[in-house]
Parts: structure tokens; sequence; C-alpha cells
């Protein structure tokens, strides 16, 4: 084994070349200026240039779920790191595989209040799959790639490593070893066998299954989507998937039913509750997907395949877990489905499906568009429809616009979807764009945002002015937090406690302050132009839309009910849609 | 499927790179998932491969106790979690040194109790004993209600340090 030795910093760069980085998202500062002076002297890693910490991260989430390799943040000590916090949550939430490299004073410094000194490994303890404090020079190399290692193995996860500055200084030996083997993490990705044909069985014998998949399913890669389509299309089953999971299953298909869970369809969550036998796939019984939890699909036989054992039986008690990898599981279970010559019980599936179709004339997304006043879910069908020969990744931030999202945009394929589902981190979509379209610089990328979350991040507008990145952000302008205005409408008596989004900017002036392009928008027969002008632009653009400012997202789930108790529409006034018990749920 | 809803108790042995951070991951575990810890011990079994042991005595119902065992695997560091209360018989001690201060009376009953509960007397002044007491919680429990009227002053616990019944290592 080749040994050379280097400075700290250029061992931190020379690891990320081996790991094949090629961008970098930070932010610089004192105790991480060896690195960036190293950055300054090569050309095989490009830096991006945030405008804060958070942003740093959420665009390394972008660039990792978009792409399936990991994204990589640079931030300096103490307030950089700290700011960090947020992203690192919610890439943990997600299970987003991010290595984010922090400055750190340096080790003789360490404990005493130094300038720039925060307790970075133990602050992000908790919001990270693993951290480093790396103490000793001899232990760089081999940190920076267990690192990466850890973030992209097993779940993925952000790992966080946090470099001294002598350390970064110090020369020290780099091993050209990419490869780790790590002697307690050794995550399993083969599913058991015979668990596997336990579970065929089940599933050759349901009268009403579903298939209920996650983003385990993305996180595990293309070839994991492909098998679950594949297995899918075996077997007949109609498909559900979580916020998490779109674009697992092609969202144009016959046998998907849409998203579940608060915000899912009728279909979606109707089949789920009368299922017999479920079959979950990389997803994990989040909150927001099973309702009640005593009525939670109560007649069901529950297979889990998921990688992280401790996933199983957290919320529900399920009857079949298979530890392992997606792709590898499904892939086994194709095998096993074919060669023992199990069917599909044709005529109860035929009955099941006729059932599902019921479900599905009910029509739970329609809305009505008049000729003057744009509704919100009418903008995402038109952005949806007006796309569809792009290549095209959509971000979301986090409210009603968000869930429009999921249920009036469709997806094909996978790692189209970028979403903050598990921490919902208003801010996220904007940067995370960002980081999407430095790894596909000739997509179409949109943020479909909320006049209040994008105004979290919005001085990433300089970012992508300055690189060129043509990202669009497309606001669902109803000058309210919407979402929140929702819950306070179904809990509150209407009472609209700082919901209203007051003091809003002119956002076509703010675009074109940062030198990006503004387009605001008024009239349903505006709207069509308005996003080919968008499209045809190739700079970063900001779209304004004035759409009703009283929508409210349906069909809802209230908290503390059921899947079969869904709320179609607006509840008449008086009525008590969420009983004691679901209103301290969040 | 349905799962117990009875409160367990469990003993788990945890075997543990012996570096920093290590305990403040585990306890950090518990208090944010909020978990119980009953008791908790820790020391390097292993010099050379710098591995430490962690004792934890924990309750919660089944699936609570599953989730645990879960959650603690997912710990980069760690490298074996075992429940030692459902993989068979083991055998758990711990160590107390308790402080007694009387005179009279209170103290030769101090010195009986201690002797039928195979307690050494590990110091002593003219009105006062430390006893060392080892052996199962319940008893050192029981023997620590009974100093309470003959005048308990202090009272250090190791907390459980537990193993498995026979050949097998972990
Ligand atoms: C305002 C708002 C509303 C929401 N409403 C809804 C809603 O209506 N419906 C909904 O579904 N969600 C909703 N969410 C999102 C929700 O909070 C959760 O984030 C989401 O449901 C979790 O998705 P998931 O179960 O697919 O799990 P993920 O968080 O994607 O977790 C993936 C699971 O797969 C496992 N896994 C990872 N990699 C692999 C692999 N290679 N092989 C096998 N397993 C793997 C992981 O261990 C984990 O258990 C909402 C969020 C917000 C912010
Ligand atoms: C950082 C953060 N703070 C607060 C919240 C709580 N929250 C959820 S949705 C929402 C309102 C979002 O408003 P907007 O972006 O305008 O979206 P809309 O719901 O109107 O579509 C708020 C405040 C959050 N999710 N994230
Ligand atoms: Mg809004």
């Amino acid at each position: 084994m080749a040994q050379e030795t280097m400075s700290g910093a250029k061992i931190v760069l020379k690891a990320l070349v081996d790991q094949g980085v090629d961008v970098i998202f930070g932010y610089p500062g004192g105790a991480v200026l060896p690195i960036y002076d190293e950055l300054f002297q090569q050309n095989q890693i490009k830096h991006v240039l945030v405008r804060h910490e958070q942003a740093a991260v959420h665009a390394a989430e972008g660039y990792a779920r978009s792409t399936g390799k990991v994204g990589v943040v640079l931030v300096t000590s103490g307030p950089g790191a700290t700011n960090a916090v947020t992203g690192l949550t919610d890439a943990l939430m997600d299970s987003i595989p991010v290595v984010c490299l922090t400055g750190q004073v340096p080790t003789h410094l360490i404990g005493n209040d130094a300038f720039q000194e925060a307790d970075t490994t133990g602050i992000t303890r908790q919001c990270t799959k693993h951290n480093y404090l790396v103490k000793k020079s001899d232990d760089l190399a081999r940190t920076m790639h267990e690192a990466f290692y850890v973030a992209t193995t097993g779940r993925p996860g952000p790992v966080v490593i946090d470099l001294p500055k002598d350390i970064l200084m110090l020369p020290a030996p780099y091993n050209a070893t990419a490869k780790v083997k790590h002697k307690s993490y050794k995550p399993q990705v083969k599913g058991d066998l015979k668990k596997i044909e336990e579970a065929v069985k089940l599933l050759a014998n349901a009268r009403k299954p579903i298939i209920y998949g996650g983003g385990g399913i993305i996180n595990s890669g293309p070839g994991a989507s492909q098998l679950l389509t594949n297995f899918a299309r075996t077997t007949g089953f109609p498909v559900t998937l979580t916020l998490m999971g779109l674009g697992a299953y092609p969202a144009s298909d016959q046998q998907f039913l849409g998203m579940l869970g608060m915000h899912g369809t009728y279909e979606a969550n109707m089949a789920m509750h009368d299922c017999d036998v479920m079959l979950c796939v990389g997803a994990r019984f989040d909150d927001r997907v099973t309702g009640l939890l005593s009525a939670f699909a109560p007649n069901s036989k529950k297979i889990h395949i998921d990688i992280d054992p401790s996933s199983i039986n957290k919320n529900v008690a399920v009857d079949l877990p298979i530890i392992g990898d997606v792709a590898h599981v499904l892939e086994d279970m194709l095998k096993i489905w074919k060669s023992t010559q199990a069917k599909s019980d044709a005529r109860a599936l035929e009955v099941w499906w006729k059932q599902i179709n019921d479900w599905r004339k009910v029509n739970c997304l329609a809305f009505e568009q008049g000729s003057e006043i744009i509704k919100p879910q009418y903008a995402i069908r038109r952005l949806y429809e007006l796309t569809r020969g792009r290549e095209t990744y959509i971000t979301t931030e986090v409210g009603q616009h968000q869930m429009w999202a999921a249920q009036h945009f469709g997806f094909d394929k996978p790692n189209q979807w970028m979403t903050s589902g598990g921490l919902g981190t208003m801010g996220y979509g904007f940067p995370s764009a960002i980081g999407v379209q430095m790894a596909h610089p000739d997509a179409l990328v949109v943020d479909i945002s909320g006049e209040a979350s994008f105004m979290m991040n919005m001085q990433e507008l300089s970012t992508a002015v300055q690189y060129r990145l043509p990202v669009k952000v497309f606001i669902l302008n109803n000058m309210y937090m919407g979402m929140v205005r929702q819950w306070q409408e179904l809990l509150h008596g209407s009472r609209y406690s700082e919901s209203y989004s007051e003091a809003l900017p002119d956002f076509v002036k703010l675009a074109e302050s940062f030198g990006a392009v503004g387009i605001r928008v008024q009239k349903p027969d505006e709207l069509d132009g308005a996003i080919k002008d968008m499209m045809a632009v190739d700079r970063p653009v900001l779209m304004d839309i004035l759409v009703d400012q009283k929508e409210n997202c349906y069909p809802m789930i209230p908290s503390g009910k059921p899947h079969n108790q869904m709320l179609l529409g607006p509840v008449a006034a008086g009525t008590e849609a969420i009983a004691d018990e679901g209103k301290v749920l969040v | 499927m349905q799962m117990s809803t009875e409160i367990q108790c469990h003993t788990i042995s945890v075997l543990v790179d012996n570096e920093s951070g290590v305990l403040a991951r585990v306890i950090g575990l518990f208090s944010g998932r909020g978990y119980n810890i009953e008791s908790l011990t820790v020391s390097e079994v292993d010099p050379r491969e710098k591995l430490s042991r962690i004792t934890l005595v924990t309750s919660g119902t089944e699936m609570v106790i599953e989730q645990i065992k879960a959650q603690l695997s997912r710990l980069v560091p760690i490298h074996t979690v075992r429940d030692l209360t459902v993989e068979g018989p083991h055998v758990s001690r711990e160590l107390a040194l308790i402080k007694v201060a009387g005179i009279g009376e209170k103290r030769v009953e101090a010195l009986r109790i201690a002797d039928i509960f195979r307690a050494n007397v590990v110091d002593s002044t003219n009105e006062s004993f430390v006893f060392e007491i080892v052996g199962k919680t319940d008893k050192l429990d029981a023997f620590i209600k009974l100093m309470e009227p003959l005048g308990l002053i202090d009272v250090a616990r190791t907390g459980v340090a537990a193993i498995a019944r026979g050949s097998e290592g972990l």
C-alpha cells in the first residue's frame, strides 16, 4: 500500500477525490481555512459557496437524493457547525447520505471556550448517524474513508467529521485505500430466504393484498424500483407509496393508487384499511401514514422489508419481518415467486380491484378551477403537464403546496422528487434544488414553494445567480402559512394566530435585485404562458403565483382518526373534525 | 400481530469500542427516546482490543425492549448487544458500600444483620462501620432497608454486572 505524507488539509481533499466527490457545498471560516487554501490550488473538486450553512446541507441532500451519491458539506467551527444542525437533522430523519466536515479549534484549545468553539460532536451526536472528532493526525485518512462508508451503507444518514485546525496543518500519512472494513458496523443486506419463502406463501394466498412502499426503495437504488415494478406486475397487486417513496413506482401506472396517509388518496387509505396482507417495502409506519394506530389495517397480516432492525415493530407490530436491502430481498422474492410457481388468487383480486376502482370513483383529488382565481392544485397540474417532455426534478418546501405537489405531480422514476418528509423543514426546497441542479446541469429543476417557506432560505438566490444555476422557484403564494391556517380552522376555531404572511416582499423585484428573473401570475389563463416563459429562461426564475388564499388541502385524515374516516372536503362549521385525543397530536 | 403490553425488566450486555463519546451515545439514546435506565455499569474488559462492556438494566414493554436493543445495535461503535434476560440463565451481581453510624444496641444489631447477609466490615470507627456487600440487587435493597433504622448514613452502589451461565462468551 502506498503511503504518502502530506498536510491534514491535503489528506482531506485527497480522500474526497478518492471517494469520487466532484462537488462540495460550503462556507469558509478561520478553522477551515487550510482546506479552503487547498481547494484554491486544485481543480478536481468544485466548491459551491452557499449563503448560509443550513443551505449547504440541504443542497448536499438534494445532490444526494437526485444522484444516489453522498452529498458533501464543508463548514467552519462554532456558528458554521451550529448553523448546519437543522440540515443534519433533516438528513437523519429522511435517511440521506451526507458527509459534513466541520472545522474545530486546535486540539490544545478544545474545552477552553476558545474563539468560535462549539462542542460539535456533542451537539450533533443525536442528529447524525455517527460523528467523529479527529484528535490524532494518524487517524485522519482512515476516518475520512470510514465516514463515507458509514454514511452510504445500511440505512444511509449524515456523518460529521470534526477537524481541529492543527490536524489540518500537521503532516500525516495518507493511506490510499478507499475500501473500509469496520470492526463493529456490518449492516445486513441479504434477507433470510426462509422468511422470504413464507412471505411468498402469504402473498399468494392474499385476497386483498397491498404493497406499501417507502423511501427505502429510493435509498436502495433505481434497481429496487425496477424490481418493485416487476413484482407488482407479476402479482397484479395494487401499490401505494409514502411521501418519501414517490417515484419508486410509476405514478402513471394503473396499479398505482397514489400516496397514502394523512393527505393521501381515498383509494390508497381505504385499501390499506381493508387489506388482508400488507407488504411494506422500505417504509417505516410513520404516524402521518398510519393514522390511529389501534385501527391501522386491523385485519391484515403484515410483512415488513427494512434494512434497519429498529424500524421493525417500532410503531406497528408486524407478523413477518425481513431484514435486508430492498433490492436484494425483492430479487429473491421474485425468484422464489417464480421457482415455486406461485400464483395470485385471480378471482379474489378481481373482486378487490373492483372495490378499489369504486373507491377511485370518489375522485378525491378533484377541484374546480374557475376563470378568476388560480387554484394551487391547478397550477401544479399545469406545471406537471407542461414539463412532461423534459427531464424534470421537483423539490418542495413544507406546507400545503408540498402536499398538493405530492398529490398532483406524477413521478414515474425515482430520484426526481426531493422533499423534507420526516423533519418537515421549511426552507429545504430551494437550497435542495441548487444541489440537484449542480448534479444535473441540463435538467429542469423546480422548487414548488410557499411564500412563507421561501423566505426561510431565500438568500440562496445569490448562490443560484453566482453559479448560473437555472433553478426555478414556483411559489404558490396564498399569503398565508396555509398549512398552519388549515389546522387553526380544524382545531382552533379559525383564530388565525400569526399565520398571515404580512409584509411580503415584491417577489418580482426581489428576484431582479439578485439578478434573477421574476414573473408574477394572477389569472388562470396567464399560467401556461408563464410556465413556458419560465422554462425557456436559462437563468434562475422566481415565479410568484397568486393562488386562492382560502383553499385547503384534502383529502385529510384528521389526527387521531383511522384511515377509513378521511375528510374529503371542508367540514361544516361547528362540527368537531378532531376529537380531544387527536388535538394533542401534531 | 399483538405484542405483550406488560412492563418487564431486562438485563442487557453490550460490547463497545472503548473510545471517547461511546457512553454519551448510549445515555443520549436512552434520554432522547425516553427509555428507562435502572442501572448502567461500564468498564474496559479487553485492553488489547480496547473493548468495554456495558451492563444495562432497563424496563419496558416487549416492543420497547426490542426497540432498545435495535437502537443500541445501530450505534456504530457497538459490537454486540445481548439480552441476558431472554437468552437463558445468567448471574448478576452488584457491590455496595454502606456507611452506618450508631452506638450501643443499634451497633450490635447492625453487625449481626451484616453477618447474616455476609457483608464485610471494610472500615470501622467507634461509632461507625462501612459494610461491603455483594449480591443481587434485591439482596442489597433488603440489607439497606434493614440498616435504615440502625443509623444508615451513606450508600454507594456499583450497579449491576451480569454474565451468562455456561461456557459461551458474549
Ligand atoms: C406537512 C407534511 C405532511 C405529511 N403527510 C404525509 C402523508 O400524507 N403521507 C405520507 O406518506 N407521508 C407524509 N409526510 C411524510 C412523513 O412525515 C414521513 O416522512 C414519511 O411518511 C416517511 O416515509 P417512509 O415511511 O417511506 O420512510 P423513510 O423516512 O423514507 O424511511 C425509509 C425506511 O426504509 C428503510 N431503508 C432505508 N434504506 C433501505 C434499504 N436500502 N433497504 C431496505 N430498507 C431501507 C429505513 O430503515 C426506513 O425504515 C408528511 C410530511 C409533512 C412535512
Ligand atoms: C422551520 C419550520 N418552522 C415551522 C414549521 C411549521 N409549519 C409547517 S407548514 C408552515 C407554513 C408554511 O407556509 P407556506 O410556505 O406559505 O406554505 P403553504 O402551507 O401556505 O403552502 C409552518 C409554519 C416548519 N414546518 N418548519
Ligand atoms: Mg403560503
